[in-house]
């Protein structure tokens, strides 16, 4: 087994690497193999696996990608992310990869399908409608039109027919990934000390770039070494994070708040590969079907989801319990409509229930934390300093908020 | 009749038939009407009417609200309660009149929701919109149809499917429960022949713009022509009596030779013909208007006036199979298109009523129009030849329209068409 730091090195590597060298070298080691592309947030990334085919994370260029070309496409008033991808495209980064899914969270990643069609990116672009509607006969139908949809965009292209028996073995081994993953954060909750978030970040994120099989070597590692008891706790409080879906905030950024007085227990970083909770039916001789009723019923919360049926501030409430939390840090891209638009209803919801929360903005590229780090340290500070004092009236049924002072 | 009794007729027609629906709403309770807020973009405005309910656009009462000066306090109240400064500015301006006291355009208070009807085409933030709406009107039922993008620069048979599903399973079944009323498809097809024939008319209205000189502007005039349409009269009577008679005094102003009327009068010379994208701003409509007409500059068509259905390429509502068109008709609003649609549509409009030029007008808080505006600017200039401008302002947020800016930078603009025109014109001597 590798030690522990090597792993976590290797993963940065791998993260940040803006050329997608291991998802090439994969592609060049077979004929009929195909790279597609998608978009932060949730994809289900089995059927590309199925097709023959591997799905690479496409999150931006963080602070890592100098912006020129892009900013001739997005005005300053729309996120950073849509032209760190352009940066991406056009500085060639990505011409080894031969299609782009663009998974409908917003009006900007929309549009972006729309751009990359007009300049002829990929062998397909596709833009991948999620349905609003949450039964399966009706959304749940769509949803499977829509992957089917892709896979013909695939098998143009490698000629793969995808078979039952290809698709549950895809299903089983991301399920062993999201397992494997929901095992770090697990044991994080009780032993937040055993790896930092910037860790954990670096070892998801590279989960988006190498094939599925290597990736749960990797987390099946990860999770030996913190089942061992390493590390020394400190004299942190618990928080969540929320918001930072799509647009990722640079990782100075992540490490930051830690460093300012915060465990991260939960957050939304690398939402799209936590996405579905527990495991999809891998056994059924309609896989499609199982994909798409994990869909519809055992997503997570998600700014890009209609929620009506099932409020978001009810269900972040629930992680702030379950994980134990002393509040959350809504973290939220500049410009980011859905998670800002969502604030509101948090806010408002916590404001009531007693839960405690800061929030602030950020862009990908930008790397001074001093502020957010004093704001960070300063809420930190003050649940310490409140830690004897009750918990404030909460108007859903929440014990959770027993840990949450106000 | 004279030409100043024709044109007050079809305004007389749309005031009337605004101030109606707004008597109806402030006597919802009393006339036993369920109400029932949804958006202009996707709206299904027949199906409502079918079930008798009263429609509520909260995007009007946002616009209507700017254009009364009243939405920068809205938006500031909405920002005190945790609202971005950066989302979109209807959003906030409708909450921040949601709390103070909901009292809509025509000084009376707007009735609460029994149904939020989230038909939403092309834009997320509807659907956020709705979700804070629903926590302030916990007792209104959500009814949600999931319009499909046009992703693939086509409605496939399976997205119009999926949208009768929905509106069969979902749609109909929550609008029976909530008002009492049986469906009635007959009802809906008599509305639908009416939508098809108020559909007609508005393209051979914005088709007049192929005179020269243009007999109307179809920007900042067009979003008074669209309105009938756009809240709630599709499928009446009405609506297809304002269109023609609109059409009438149109044509009468082409036999005329007469230009578009502006805020002061008749506009005097056509100099130039423009193809606008992008929504107007609202907070300073008329100094803005006032910058195009006083430079000779009309519009001859723009996309804004097609975010309520594009019909220009033919499409229209067809009774014959009610539920599928109205899938159609959802799918087919103009920011439902993608960015290669888009920009084919404007190519079209800017080849076939002679543009001179393409102007962008950037809204700040609109990303569904925003995102990709320059992408699809510079592939229209490459594409055309034409000169293209670029102003930036924002819907109903005062803070964001700077009168001198726009001046400026459209005053450049207009001076390089000249200089083109100059120039062509001594090329063909
Ligand atoms: S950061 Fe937010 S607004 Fe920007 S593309 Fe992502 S989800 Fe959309
Ligand atoms: S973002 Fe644009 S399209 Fe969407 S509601 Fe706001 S103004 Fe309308």
């Amino acid at each position: 087994m590798k030690e522990l730091k090597q792993i976590i090195n290797e993963c940065k590597e791998l993260s940040f690497d803006l050329n997608f060298t291991r998802a090439k070298k994969w592609k060049e080691e077979k004929p009929g193999r195909v790279l597609v592309g998608y978009m932060p947030i949730y994809f289900p990334r089995e059927i590309i696996h199925a097709a023959g085919g591997m799905p690479v994370g496409i999150f931006g260029g963080g602070d890592r990608k100098q912006i020129i070309k892009g900013d001739a496409y997005y005005q300053s008033y729309i996120c950073h992310i849509p032209r760190s991808i352009m940066e991406l495209a056009l500085d060639k980064h990505m011409d080894h990869i031969d299609g782009f899914i663009f998974p409908s969270i917003c009006d900007v990643i929309r549009n972006l399908s729309g751009i990359f069609k007009q300049h002829k990116l990929g062998k397909f672009v596709k833009y991948m409608d999620f349905p609003q509607n949450f039964l399966p006969q009706i959304g749940g139908v769509f949803y499977q039109q829509e992957m089917e949809h892709v896979l013909e965009y695939i098998k143009e292209i490698n000629g793969v027919e995808v078979t039952t028996e290809k698709l549950n073995h895809s299903i089983e081994l991301y399920n062993k990934n999201r397992q494997l993953i929901s095992l770090i954060y697990d044991i994080r909750q009780e032993y937040p000390w055993r790896l930092s978030i910037e860790d954990v970040y670096h070892i998801v994120r590279a989960g988006t770039v190498i094939p599925v099989e290597e990736h749960n070597e990797i987390l099946e590692q990860v999770c030996a070494h913190i089942k061992q008891n390493i590390g020394v706790p400190q004299d942190k409080i618990k928080v969540v994070i929320s918001g930072a879906f799509c647009e990722q905030p640079a990782v100075g950024l992540i490490k930051a708040i830690e460093e300012a007085g915060c465990y991260v227990v939960d957050d939304d970083y690398m939402l799209g590969s936590r996405m579905i909770l527990g495991d999809i039916d891998a056994t059924t001789n309609k896989p499609l079907e199982a994909i798409s009723n994990s869909y519809i019923n055992q997503s997570q919360y998600s700014s890009s989801i209609y929620d009506v049926h099932n409020p978001k501030e009810n269900r972040l409430a629930k992680i702030v319990k379950d994980r134990g939390a002393n509040g959350v840090i809504f973290a939220s891209a500049s410009f980011c409509d859905p998670s800002l638009l969502d604030a509101p209803i948090f806010q408002n919801a916590f404001n009531k229930m007693g839960i405690r929360y800061i929030a602030f903005q950020y862009s990908e590229n930008i790397n001074q934390f001093k502020v957010i780090k004093e704001q960070v340290g300063a809420f930190s500070d003050s649940i310490k300093l409140w830690e004897d004092e009750p918990a404030a009236v909460s108007n859903i049924n929440l014990t959770a908020t027993d840990s949450c002072k106000h | 009749m004279s030409q100043e009794a024709q044109k007050e007729k079809s305004m007389i027609l749309q005031k009337e038939m605004v101030e109606g629906l707004f008597n109806d709403l402030a006597q919802a309770k009393e006339l036993g009407k369920k109400v029932c807020y949804t958006f202009i973009p996707g709206n299904l405005s027949e199906l409502i009417r079918t079930f008798d309910m009263l429609p509520v656009y909260p995007e009007i009462n946002a616009l209507q609200s700017a254009m009364r000066k009243k939405s920068g306090g809205y938006i500031k109240e909405a920002e005190k309660n945790a609202h971005s400064e950066d989302v979109c500015t209807y959003v906030k301006c409708d909450v921040g009149m949601l709390m103070k006291g909901n009292i809509g355009p025509t000084g009376t208070k707007i009735p609460e929701p029994d149904v939020l009807l989230l038909s939403y085409t092309g834009c997320f933030t509807f659907m956020k919109w709705f979700e804070t709406l629903k926590r302030e009107y916990p007792n209104a039922k959500v009814i949600m149809v999931h319009t499909p993008y046009q992703e693939n620069a086509k409605m496939t048979p399976q997205m119009v499917e999926y949208m009768v599903k929905q509106f069969k399973e979902e749609v109909i079944p929550q609008m029976e429960e909530v008002t009492g009323i049986k469906y009635d498809e007959a009802k809906l097809q008599r509305m639908l022949a009416l939508s098809k024939e108020a559909e007609d008319w508005i393209t051979k209205i914005f088709d007049t713009t192929k005179h020269k000189p243009s007999p109307i502007d179809a920007y900042f005039a067009g979003v008074y022509y669209i309105g009938p349409i756009n809240i709630g009269f599709r499928g009446t009577e009405q609506a297809v009596e304002y269109y023609k008679e609109l059409y009438n005094e149109i044509q009468e102003r082409i036999r005329l030779g007469l230009g578009p009327i502006t805020p002061e009068g008749e506009m005097k010379e056509e100099k130039y013909r423009l193809v606008v994208e992008g929504p107007p701003n609202w907070t300073s409509f008329r100094e803005f208007w006032k910058i195009f007409y006083d430079m000779g500059a009309v519009i001859v068509a723009s996309s804004y006036t097609k975010v309520g259905g594009v019909y220009d390429m033919g499409w229209r509502h067809d009774p014959s199979r009610p539920l599928e068109s109205l899938a159609e008709y959802c799918m087919n609003c103009y920011t439902n298109l993608n960015i290669p649609q888009r920009i084919d549509l404007l190519s079209k409009c800017i080849t076939e009523y002679q543009a001179d030029g393409y102007v962008t007008n950037s809204i700040k808080s609109c990303n569904s129009f925003s995102a990709g505006q320059l992408g699809m600017m510079r592939e229209i200039e490459d594409r055309l030849e034409v000169p293209v401008g670029f102003i930036e302002s924002d819907l109903v947020d005062p803070r964001y329209f700077s009168y001198s800016n726009i001046k400026n930078r459209l005053e450049s603009y207009f001076q390089m068409l000249a200089q083109r025109k100059m120039l062509e014109e001594q090329e063909s001597q």
